[in-house]
């Protein structure tokens, strides 16, 4: 394998940083440095990227959103490999396609047919491969009458359509989308998300950046929120998608526990996060992989027996599961004011790949669920997986096919 | 967890993203690349125009043309040599590639402004392409050469098949140059006045339109300076192996040792461009 990097994230950055050196004047002739051979010191610097890691799972349809100038692109340029970065690492699993500022880089001069052919070689295939697909590109994009026309006399939606499909029919495993959906009419745009979706489904990954926040909460298992190159947020697009609205209008800025507080407050819940198998935090999880939940707790008072629970739910907010200490462990022991104690719940991955909410909350001994406190949603979990899993889990079986009038014949399967 | 592994093996294997560069990648899609644009450029280039590809061939018969009315009936440089025209046409086509190559190479980055800074891929492609269009070029217009060589009664020789080896160190060079023009653009745009006049000069200390014989009879030492220049040394070494009348580099530089000088600065100037176009390669999408 080239390059061996812990870890099975199709996309995974650290630490990366990038700063552009703006010249005050730009010296653009050799003349101008000739007769100025001192003056070239001149410039500011512009930190674009700032100490950015990420991680996207194989099979996530992962956010990136910001203002303008937050650095966004260049974040994208840097994981396509346009740009190099000053510092830090980016790893990524299989071939990438990219999609930057609207186009791939079309010669207006040439008609669709040249187009489609340079950049699906440029994105990875070869002559005979993108001849093949040449075809279903120009059906797709809805642009067959128009295949012979030179690109300049193409509209903007054209231009559009045409870059999109080449990029979703290259095969890549990973795709890089720099906010395009926003150009064309509805039916193409409905046409595009569809075949992310599609794409998604069989198993590819997918980083979208954007200003639509609708986008990003329909589409998206996570999101990121880059605030001036560096990263302000990373999470659930809801909390996400609040945080940008925050940024974007002022407002509070701890969005970190979203959840609101029921309970008496004789216990605070200060943190809730889920660890993988390794004991690191995680927000992305593979199915089947060994996980736990996690929640910090601080006593205000005295307190006997709590019995700590969490519920699990799934994007529709259905409730999937509920752990309790309170079977396990029925007497859990008296805890001073002032004391924290971190409740685990560890447990293997069957949940089903998809987006998954956590509520912790602490109650008193005995009956009557009497709460000391309890966060709504506080923590949420991507289940990634390969394969596609109807249903809210997805069990280990074990598949018999016994004929009633022959020896047992068994089938192992999961 | 054993469906788990599973699930690990059919990941596509992880590869750190380094950012651009001149020729990192895989060798097939560069090679893919470059002959698809090129071959792109090739067809744009005579698109729309009457005549179309033959244009290419047109211009330097053009340029051979009026060398020819004024140097031979004008000016009678040409005169008492052997094969004159032959020498011309082969000179003029030789010169022209190189100037072709060099001068489409200069801006040819910046051109291609909106690819290199949208899609990653190995940035050389860009003055490589270039270098293989105009190649296209050269080889219809030699096709024209050796009709008219025929034509002209040059008596047919086995020396012509080694002709492939000063084409072949010509391409090499009007490709080092390329590059190095086509990295030197990027942070300054006056190059391409200044190449246009170096290449304008080049025309002159190159024999193209005279022949060597006329450099010799000024001095043996002139002759060394000019041949020192590796494109006249390609020229002049071609249109002795085509016509076997004139005399080759190594004879009018008077002895094979004195050709060390031409080929050191083909390999200066190429490997110059190499390492230069290297150098900017992975900022070039920044700079633009």
């Amino acid at each position: 394998m080239p390059g061996d990097r812990p870890g099975g994230a199709a996309l995974s950055a650290t630490g990366l940083s990038k700063t552009f050196r703006i010249p005050r004047e730009q010296v653009h002739t050799l003349k101008e440095r000739a007769l100025h051979p001192l003056r070239r010191g001149s410039h500011h610097e512009l930190r674009a990227l700032d100490d950015v890691s990420f991680e996207v799972e194989p099979g996530e349809f992962f956010g990136v959103v910001g203002r303008n100038g937050s650095g966004k692109s260049t974040l994208m340029k840097c994981v396509a490999g346009i740009y190099r970065p000053d510092a830090g690492e980016i790893w990524a699993r299989g071939r990438m396609a990219t999609f930057i500022e609207l186009g791939v880089g079309f010669n207006p001069d040439l008609a669709a047919h040249d187009n489609v052919m340079i950049n699906a070689i440029m994105l990875g295939l070869s002559p005979a491969e993108a001849r093949r697909r040449y075809e279903a590109i120009v059906r797709f994009a809805e642009l067959e009458e128009f295949a012979d026309l030179k690109l300049k006399n193409y509209s903007s939606g054209m231009h559009v359509r045409l870059a999109f499909s080449v990029m979703a029919h290259v095969d890549a495993d990973l795709l890089l989308i720099d906010e395009v959906l926003a150009v064309g009419d509805a039916s193409f745009q409905q046409k595009c998300h569809d075949a992310l979706q599609e794409l998604r489904g069989r198993g590819k990954t997918i980083v979208l950046v954007t200003h639509d926040m609708n986008a990003v909460q329909r589409f998206c298992d996570r999101a990121m929120v880059l605030e001036r190159g560096k990263v302000v947020g990373i999470g659930d697009p809801r909390s996400v998608a609040r945080r940008y609205q925050e940024l974007n209008f002022g407002g509070a800025a701890d969005a970190a526990l979203s959840g609101a507080h029921l309970g008496d407050g004789a216990a605070s819940i200060l943190d809730i996060w889920f660890e993988d198998g390794d004991g690191r935090r995680a927000e992305a999880m593979p199915h089947a992989s060994d996980c736990g939940l996690f929640m910090r707790v601080e006593f205000n008072q005295r307190v006997e027996d709590p019995t700590f629970g969490v519920m699990v739910t799934d994007e529709k907010h259905r409730p999937v599961w509920a752990a309790t200490s309170g079977l396990a462990v029925r007497r859990s022991g008296g805890f001073d004011a002032g004391e924290r104690v971190d409740v685990g719940f560890r447990f293997s991955n069957v949940l089903a790949p998809g987006r998954y909410f956590a509520s912790p909350e602490v109650v008193y001994y005995g009956g009557g669920h009497r709460l000391m406190d309890h966060r709504e949603d506080a923590a949420t979990m991507v289940v990634t997986g390969v394969r596609e899993a109807p249903g809210m889990v997805d069990l280990p079986v074990e598949v018999t096919i016994t004929s009633s009038n022959a020896p047992v014949e068994q089938a192992a399967g999961r | 967890m054993h469906a788990d592994l599973t699930a690990a093996e059919r990941l596509p294997d992880a590869h750190r993203v380094t950012g651009p560069s001149a020729i990192a990648g895989d060798w097939r899609r560069f090679a893919f690349l470059t002959v698809t644009l090129a071959l792109t450029d090739w067809k744009l280039r005579f698109y729309g125009s009457v005549l179309g590809y033959l244009w290419s061939l047109l211009r330097p018969l053009l340029l051979f043309g009026i060398l020819y009315v004024v140097f031979s009936q004008v000016v009678r440089i040409g005169g008492e040599v052997e094969h004159y025209p032959v020498q011309l046409l082969l000179g003029v086509v030789l010169f022209v590639y190189f100037a072709e190559v060099t001068g489409d190479c200069v801006e040819s980055v910046v051109d291609r402004e909106q690819l290199v800074r949208k899609v990653a891929f190995p940035r050389m492609v860009v003055p490589l392409s270039v270098a293989l269009s105009c190649s296209f070029n050269l080889m219809v217009n030699l096709i024209a050469v050796a009709l008219f060589v025929l034509l002209s009664g040059v008596e047919v020789m086995w020396t012509w098949l080694l002709v492939v080896v000063p084409l072949a160190l010509l391409v090499v060079l009007a490709t080092g140059v390329g590059m190095l023009l086509s990295a030197l653009y990027v942070p300054f745009r006056d190059v391409r006045p200044i190449w246009d006049v170096v290449s304008q000069g080049l025309f002159y200390a190159t024999p193209v339109f005279y022949p060597v014989e006329l450099v010799l009879d000024v001095s043996q030492e002139a002759t060394r300076v000019v041949l020192a220049n590796p494109l006249a040394a390609i020229i002049v070494e071609a249109r002795h192996l085509v016509t076997g009348s004139s005399p080759s580099a190594a004879e009018a530089m008077g002895g094979a040792a004195w050709l060390a000088l031409p080929a050191t600065i083909l390999i200066g100037c190429t490997l110059l461009g190499f390492w230069v176009f290297n150098r900017i390669a992975p900022r070039v999408a920044e700079d633009l």
